[in-house]
C-alpha cells in the first residue's frame, strides 16, 4: 500500500481540530495567486465561506453577488465562457440547492468550468435546524453529466481539492462543511481529483466514507481491531468520477461492506456504491447516511449520534455485515 | 464583410423569415411567432451592428451576442446561415437527431453560438458574467449584446441579474427585449403583467431605449446610441409584431409555438404554402413571381 502520510493516532485527545471550508479559503488565495484568471463570487456569505481572504487580497477579481443564488452560479457561467476560473460560494442549501436547473443547463450542459463551493453540508451545521443542513446535495450534483463531486475530510484536503480544481477544465462541486472537522490528513496525503485512497487497510471489512465521516469511519476501525475485526478504510473524496478499480479492489478483498456519508443516502454515497456492487460485485451492504428524512436543531455531536452517523453506528453496521457475509459463506 | 443598405437588410430579413417557415416545416416543430417577429433584430445585428467574423467564430476581439430566449433559434440560425457560418441547407437539419441546429441552441454542438439558451432567464446573468470579465480583462471595444423574450421577465433570475449589471455599472451590455406581448398561456398583460415595464428597467439603474423593433434602421440606430451610454447597461425595449409577415399569425399568441389551426385561418397543411406566399408578396401588396 502507498503510504497515506496520516496523522499517527487519530483517537488522540487532543486531535486538531478545524472547518474543513478553512481549507477552502486558503486554497483559494494560492490558486488566484498562481492563476490570474481565478475569480470568487458570493452571494451574501462571504466570511462564512471562507471567500473573504481571497476578497481582500484579490478585489478586482471578488464580485458580490448578494442574495440571489441562482444569479450567482449563472453569472459563474458568463465568467467561465470568457476564459476564467469562477468559483462561486454560499451555503449548500441554496447553492446547489436552489439554482440547480442554473447548474444544469448554464454549466453542465453549457460545458463552463465554474467552481461551485457548498458549505455547511450535513447536519452537523447544528443549531440552524432542517432548512440549513443540506443533505442532498450529494445525489442532485453526482447524476448531472460532466460535473465532478468532491467532498474532502479534512481542512488539509480541502485546500488541495481547490487547487485542483482551478486546474481543472471540468464544471465542478466542493461540499464543505461547517463544524471543526479532524484534522487526519498531512501536507504529503496524495489527493488527485477522480481517486479514491486506502487510509487504512484490512482484511474483513470495506468501510468505504466520504467527507466528514471517514474520520468516523477511521475511529470505527480502531474500535473494530479491538473487537478483532481487521476493517479497510476507503476514502472516496470524489464521488464522481468514481474511482471504481480502488473500491472494486478493497471490495474483492473483503467481501462486505458499509459505506458512511452525511447526506442523504439515498443517492448519495451509499448510492453510488450500491449501484457500483449491484452492476460488478453484489456483496452484503450496508450504508450509513441520512435514511429519507430531514434533520433538525441541535448539538453537532448530539445530532450525529442521534441520526447514526458516528464511529459507533459505523462500527455496528461492520459486525452485521460481516455476519451476512459469513452466513452466505456458509 | 460588406456594408449593406437599409432597403437590402430589409429584403434579407424577409428572406430569413422564408428560411424559417421552411425549417420548421421540415422539421415539424419548432416556435414560429418570436423568430418571425426578430427577424429585424437579428438581421441587423449580424449584418450591421455585431463585430465578428463567420469563419473564425471564436475571434477574441468578437463581440458576444447572447439568445436569452433559446426557444426563437431558428431566427438565429437562420441569420448564421446568411452571414456564412454554415450552409443554407443545413437549417433543414434542424431539430434532427445528429444535427448541430439543437432545438434549443447548444454553444457545444454549433460554432459561433456563446451559450446554451432554452430555460428562460440566464441569459442577463451570463452576460453579467461576460461583462465583468471583459472589464477584468482590460478588454473595453467589446460588447455583449443579449436578446430576451418578454414573458421571459417573468423570471426572477432577470431581475437579479439587472440588479447585478447596475451595481457594477455594466455599460457594456446591451440588452434587446424582443416586446411582443405574447408569451404560451396569453397576452403578457393577461399572464403576468410587465407594464410599466420600462419604468422597471429604470427603477432598476438602466437607460432605457424604446424603438419599432421591426425597423430595421431603429435597430440599428438604438444600439449605436447605445454603446455611446456609458454610465450605465442599456436596455432597448423592441415593440415586435410576433409572427410578423404572415397576416394570420400576427399578434396572435396562439402562433407562439408551431402551426396551429385557428379559427378563419388556413387548415395546417396549408400553413406553409400560406405563410410563404405572405412573405413572398409582403402579405398581398405586390404579386409573386409566379402569379406574373
Amino acid at each position: 500500500m502507498h503510504n497515506m502520510h496520516l496523522i499517527e493516532d487519530v483517537l488522540a485527545s487532543d486531535i486538531k481540530q478545524e472547518p474543513i471550508r478553512a481549507g477552502f479559503g486558503r486554497g483559494l488565495v494560492t490558486a488566484a495567486g498562481l492563476n490570474e484568471h481565478v475569480v470568487g463570487a458570493c452571494a451574501d456569505l462571504t466570511d462564512s465561506t471562507h471567500m473573504g481572504d481571497f476578497a481582500k487580497v484579490f478585489p478586482d477579481r471578488f464580485i458580490e453577488i448578494g442574495i440571489a443564488e441562482q444569479n450567482l452560479v449563472t453569472v459563474g457561467s458568463g465568467l467561465a465562457a470568457m476564459g476564467k476560473i469562477p468559483f462561486v460560494s454560499s451555503y449548500a442549501a441554496f447553492a446547489p440547492g436552489r439554482c440547480w436547473e442554473q447548474i444544469r443547463t448554464t454549466i453542465c450542459l453549457n460545458d463552463q468550468p465554474v467552481k461551485i463551493v457548498g458549505n455547511h453540508a450535513g447536519v452537523s451545521v447544528g443549531p440552524d435546524g432542517a432548512t440549513h443542513q443540506m443533505l442532498e446535495d450529494i445525489a442532485i450534483m453526482r447524476v448531472l453529466p460532466n460535473m465532478v463531486v468532491v467532498a474532502p475530510c479534512d481542512s488539509v484536503e480541502a485546500e488541495k481539492a481547490t487547487l485542483a480544481m482551478a486546474s481543472d477544465r471540468r464544471p465542478s462541486y466542493l461540499r464543505l462543511a461547517r463544524e471543526k472537522t479532524p484534522v487526519v490528513t498531512t501536507a504529503d496525503t496524495p489527493f488527485e481529483i477522480g481517486k479514491a485512497y486506502v487510509f487504512q487497510e484490512g482484511a474483513d471489512v470495506s468501510l468505504i466514507a466520504t467527507g466528514t465521516m471517514t474520520y468516523q469511519a477511521l475511529a470505527a476501525a480502531e474500535h473494530l481491531a479491538k473487537d478483532g475485526i481487521h476493517a479497510e478504510v476507503v476514502h472516496v473524496p470524489t464521488i464522481k468520477p468514481l474511482d471504481k478499480e480502488t473500491i472494486l479492489a478493497s471490495v474483492r478483498k473483503t467481501g462486505c461492506v458499509v459505506t458512511a456519508e452525511e447526506g442523504q443516502m439515498a443517492g448519495g454515497l451509499g448510492g453510488v456504491i450500491a449501484e457500483l456492487l449491484g452492476d460488478e460485485l453484489p456483496v452484503p451492504i450496508k450504508r450509513i447516511g441520512m435514511r429519507d428524512r430531514f434533520g433538525e436543531s441541535g448539538e453537532p455531536t448530539q445530532l450525529l449520534t442521534h441520526f447514526g452517523l458516528d464511529a459507533n453506528h459505523i462500527r455496528l453496521a461492520a459486525h452485521h455485515v460481516i455476519e451476512r457475509k459469513n452466513k452466505v459463506e456458509k | 464583410m460588406q456594408r449593406l443598405s437599409i432597403k437590402e437588410l430589409e429584403l434579407l430579413a424577409d428572406e430569413i423569415r422564408e428560411d424559417i417557415i421552411r425549417m420548421l416545416v421540415a422539421a415539424g416543430s419548432g416556435h414560429v411567432a418570436g423568430p418571425l417577429g426578430q427577424a429585424d433584430i437579428f438581421t441587423a445585428l449580424y449584418f450591421d451592428i455585431l463585430k465578428h467574423d463567420p469563419h473564425n467564430p471564436d475571434w477574441e476581439d468578437r463581440d458576444i451576442l447572447l439568445q436569452s430566449n433559446g426557444h426563437t433559434c431558428p431566427v438565429r440560425y437562420a441569420t448564421m446561415a446568411r452571414a456564412g457560418y454554415f450552409e443554407r441547407k443545413e437549417l433543414l437539419t434542424l431539430r434532427k437527431l445528429g444535427s448541430r441546429l439543437q432545438g434549443h441552441p447548444e454553444r457545444t454542438k454549433l460554432p459561433g453560438l456563446e451559450n446554451t439558451s432554452g430555460p428562460l432567464g440566464c441569459g442577463l446573468s451570463q452576460a453579467c458574467g461576460m461583462a465583468l470579465a471583459m472589464r477584468m480583462n482590460g478588454q473595453h471595444h467589446r460588447w455583449v449584446y443579449v436578446t430576451t423574450g418578454d414573458g421571459e421577465l417573468n423570471e426572477g433570475n432577470n431581475w437579479e441579474a439587472i440588479m447585478l449589471a447596475s451595481k457594477y455599472k455594466l455599460n457594456n451590455i446591451i440588452a434587446i427585449v424582443d416586446r411582443n406581448n405574447i408569451q404560451i398561456d396569453g397576452p403578457t398583460e393577461a399572464v403576468m403583467p410587465l407594464e410599466d415595464l420600462r419604468a422597471k428597467w429604470e427603477a432598476f439603474g438602466w437607460h432605457v431605449l424604446e424603438i419599432d423593433g421591426n425597423n430595421v434602421e431603429a435597430v440599428i440606430d438604438a444600439c449605436a446610441m447605445a454603446r455611446a451610454i456609458v454610465e450605465k447597461p442599456v436596455c432597448i425595449l423592441a415593440h415586435t409584431v410576433p409572427g410578423k409577415g404572415v397576416d394570420f399569425m400576427e399578434n396572435d399568441y396562439h402562433w407562439h409555438g408551431y402551426f396551429v389551426q385557428t379559427p378563419g385561418g388556413p387548415t395546417i397543411d396549408q400553413v406553409p404554402v400560406k405563410a410563404l406566399h405572405e412573405l413572398r408578396t409582403l402579405q398581398g401588396k405586390i404579386k409573386s413571381e409566379h402569379e406574373r
